[in-house]
């Protein structure tokens, strides 16, 4: 399996009167944006607004974020639209890099998180180096939850693609090329590299903690073999799940950072295995099941190593640390990556689960550590809803504007697939 | 030039040994006994004053001890405070990180000592004060001397300090969020690796392991008993009267379901933000089932429902205040007579 991103830089965007791209300049018409999302009758209204990097801009509450892709003769977020899908991860995909899609509007939970654009809100947010097209939509008053949720990401994800679209016709484009092979090759080309594999959990539990796999619900599949091709081809869409620190986006998933890192090493210090999509069930009798599956595959593809990556906090440490066991009891060495919740002052246990062959962990900073923003000159969305949304409360608004929060409110603050630079230290 | 002010004991002020054990805190202009060990090695800064008070009179009237240092510094404006190094000396080693803690609380500057890692004043104090890392015994003088006097110029520069292996303080327990040069995933794929070719690794996060809590024994007599309903699934009368966060939450609430047989629609809600509401919204005894305990009473298995139902959230909420919190519930419901609780998770 072959598929070449063809990375196109985007170093600004403006609504204009024609929808292109030039000089690395992305232009977009704002009614066809509109006319496009309005398709959908439940949406009664959709705004659009362009945040940068350094504009004193808050944005929220956000839903999601997504990269535009698209698929040269063929499609990009498969499984998404239309009922046929052909499986991705090959063939020529576009990129719109160094912009993104961000959905926000009236709150659908409390998972939806802020993005700063510039103060130090912003240096935990890799979204506040974007520059982001925001879509404020307003969903007709007939949609309950659910439907609000799936309208939102469809709209989302929609246009995503639609922008992706756009860099089809685009020449002035970078080519990586990424090869995937069958396990036997993979065994036969790098027999002295250690076998590792990469165990993605993501979130299967019910409103705002889903995640879509070639459009379908996480839930209703058990572990499955996926390739990173795959994953950059969009098989993996967020359901806008977990609280917004440690919520994994669909922008996240499209560059997860754990399988480009796995890709870096590929052939030369390791051999990449493959991937084992865990979804994070709500019982336990689901949890030992799928934590069970997981070590199957690891031990079909011949893993000597393997990292997990968390998505969520609470019920699904469970799930981490018993695939962290299962794994070491069957000698194959392990490093998870998850975020703490070690209180306000920093003094409590950081996890409420553990199991003690979980010894090699890399953190992704603790949750509840408070940060101060500063008032902005400009909100995109709706500020009040800060007070129900996590990482926030009644008193987080203070009397001269300025916000306090705990950095999980900040979206991927601490990002479980190790897509951030925070850490936490004992001192 | 930086003013330090210095504790010491008996012995090492020159005193006398054990038979000065008893003596009264006393307070000296400049650098007296060991204090003068520290003389050029401080940046930019001098030992103004020295209080010298016998260990065993110090822990038997700490009190009086305290107060008496606070009428000598009534006048006196310092910047930072050295005790000790008190090594593995016990009695000492309590003064030294009582007095420290004090100053630091009263005068809101830094306060440090060195100790040994057995003197059982570590444990008491690290989370209040910066213990330094010293030898066993009084041989270590020299040594002690230099690594406080070089965390002592280090803290005045207001440098940023390094971990606590580095610095050679005794961690306090507490996790301070970093900013890395490599992202999580890059560094878990070191540590992978790092593991793989058998080298040595650090894990960014030590495992806690958990105190196991044992189910208590059934109750004897189910037909006299008081149940208390309690639940970390986030149900609270609509409108959230208490401001109970959707996740992190610090406090409980304690709602009046007296008067009612079930928990309604539109009466209550989900405010938790771990889970989909929207079911829980639809019928909150899925979560907190009154209705079925008002069913066990009037069918008479059980005696009585307690008149109130506790909630919180529990999502994201750390360990150290789930704990206080439910020490608290089991408190008042201990108070209340309360002979079992159903206590449900989401």
């Amino acid at each position: 399996m072959n598929l070449e991103l063809r990375r196109i830089q985007i170093r600004d965007v403006v609504f204009d009167d024609v929808n292109k791209i030039e000089n690395n300049v992305l232009y977009l018409i704002k009614s066809s944006l509109i006319e496009l999302i309005k398709e959908d009758k439940k949406i009664k209204e959709v705004d659009f607004d362009i945040a940068k990097p350094g504009q004193s801009v808050r944005i929220l509450p956000v839903k999601d974020v997504i990269e535009p892709r698209a698929k040269l003769n063929g499609e990009i977020f498969p499984g998404i639209f239309k009922e046929h899908m052909e499986e991705s991860g090959s063939g020529i995909t576009y990129v719109l890099s160094g912009c993104a899609v961000v959905t926000t509007g009236p709150i659908v939970g409390f998972q939806e998180g802020l993005i700063d654009m510039e103060g130090p809100g912003a240096e935990y947010s890799i979204f506040s180096k974007l520059i982001n097209i925001v879509m404020d939509i307003t969903k007709e008053n007939y949609v309950d939850h659910h439907e609000h949720e799936e309208t939102v990401r469809i709209a989302g994800i929609k246009l995503a693609k639609f922008i992706g679209e756009i860099g089809l016709s685009c020449e002035a484009y970078e080519a990586e090329t990424y090869e995937w092979k069958s396990i036997g090759e993979k065994y036969a080309e790098y027999p002295s590299l250690p076998k590792v594999v990469y165990v993605y959990n993501c979130m299967s539990q019910g409103l705002l903690h889903d995640t879509y796999f070639y459009g379908r619900d996480s839930k209703y599949i058990v572990p499955s073999l996926v390739t990173p091709l795959e994953v950059m081809d969009g098989a993996i869409v967020s359901g806008n799940c977990v609280s917004p620190g440690s919520k994994t986006t669909t922008y996240h998933h499209l560059n997860n950072a754990v399988v480009k890192e796995l890709l870096n090493k590929h052939g030369k210090e390791l051999n990449f295995m493959g991937i084992i999509l865990n979804p994070l069930m709500i019982t336990l009798k689901e949890k030992y099941r799928n934590c069970m599956m997981s070590l199957k595959y690891a031990k079909m593809l011949g893993a000597e190593g393997a990292i997990i990556s968390q998505e969520g906090f609470g019920n699904p440490t469970t799930d981490l640390m018993v695939t962290c066991q299962y794994l070491e009891k069957a000698g194959i060495k392990t490093v998870i990556i998850t975020n703490e919740d070690a209180g306000i002052d920093g003094m409590s246990e950081s996890l409420p689960d553990s199991v003690t062959e979980a010894k090699a962990i890399v953190s992704t900073g603790n949750s509840n550590a408070t940060i101060m923003l500063p008032k902005v000159d400009k909100i995109i969305g709706r500020l009040p809803e800060i007070a129900k949304t996590t990482g926030g409360n009644v008193e987080s608004i203070q009397d001269d504007g300025r916000l306090l929060v705990e950095i999980h409110g900040i979206m991927g603050s601490h990002n479980l697939q190790g897509n951030t630079y925070l850490s936490a230290m004992t001192i | 030039m930086k003013k330090i002010v210095f504790y010491t004991n008996q012995f090492f002020g020159q005193i006398g040994g054990e038979d000065k054990a008893y003596t009264e805190p006393q307070f000296h202009e400049g650098a007296v006994g060991n204090a003068k060990a520290f003389d050029g090695k401080l940046d930019d800064a001098e030992i103004i004053a020295t209080f010298i008070c016998g260990d065993n009179y110090y822990v038997e009237n700490m009190d009086a001890v305290k107060n008496f240092i606070k009428g000598q510094l009534k006048d006196i404006e310092f910047d930072f405070f050295i005790a000790g190094p008190a090594f593995n000396a016990g009695r000492f080693g309590i003064a030294c990180g009582d007095v420290c803690k004090f100053i630091k609380e009263e005068y809101n500057v830094q306060a440090i000592t060195g100790l040994y890692e057995e003197n059982p004043a570590v444990e008491m104090y690290k989370k209040d004060i910066y213990i330094l890392r010293v030898g066993k015994s009084a041989a270590g003088m020299r040594k002690a001397v230099d690594i406080m006097a070089e965390f002592t110029n280090k803290l005045q520069r207001g440098e940023k300090l390094g971990s606590p292996t580095e610095e050679q303080y005794y961690a306090s327990g507490k996790r301070i969020n970093v900013f890395k040069e490599k992202n999580g995933a890059e560094r878990a794929v070191e540590m992978l690796l790092k593991r793989l070719n058998n080298e040595k690794y650090e894990t960014e996060l030590e495992i806690s392991v958990y105190e196991k809590v044992e189910p208590a024994p059934p109750l004897k007599d189910l037909k006299s008993a008081k149940i208390a309903l309690c639940t970390s699934g986030g149900i609270v009368p609509l409108g959230n009267p208490d401001h109970i966060p959707a996740a992190t939450a610090k406090i409980y609430g304690m709602y009046d379901i007296s008067q009612k047989d079930r928990l309604s629609e539109g009466e209550f809600e989900s405010v938790h933000a771990g889970y989909d509401p929207v079911y829980a919204n639809k019928d909150p005894n899925r979560v907190a089932p009154l209705d079925l305990l008002r069913k066990l009473s009037d069918e008479e298995v059980i005696g009585e429902v307690y008149p109130y139902l506790i909630t919180t959230t529990g999502n994201s909420t750390s360990v150290a205040d789930a704990t206080r919190m439910g020490k608290e519930i089991a408190e008042k419901l201990s108070e209340d007579g309360v002979d079992g609780v159903i206590l449900t998770s989401t």
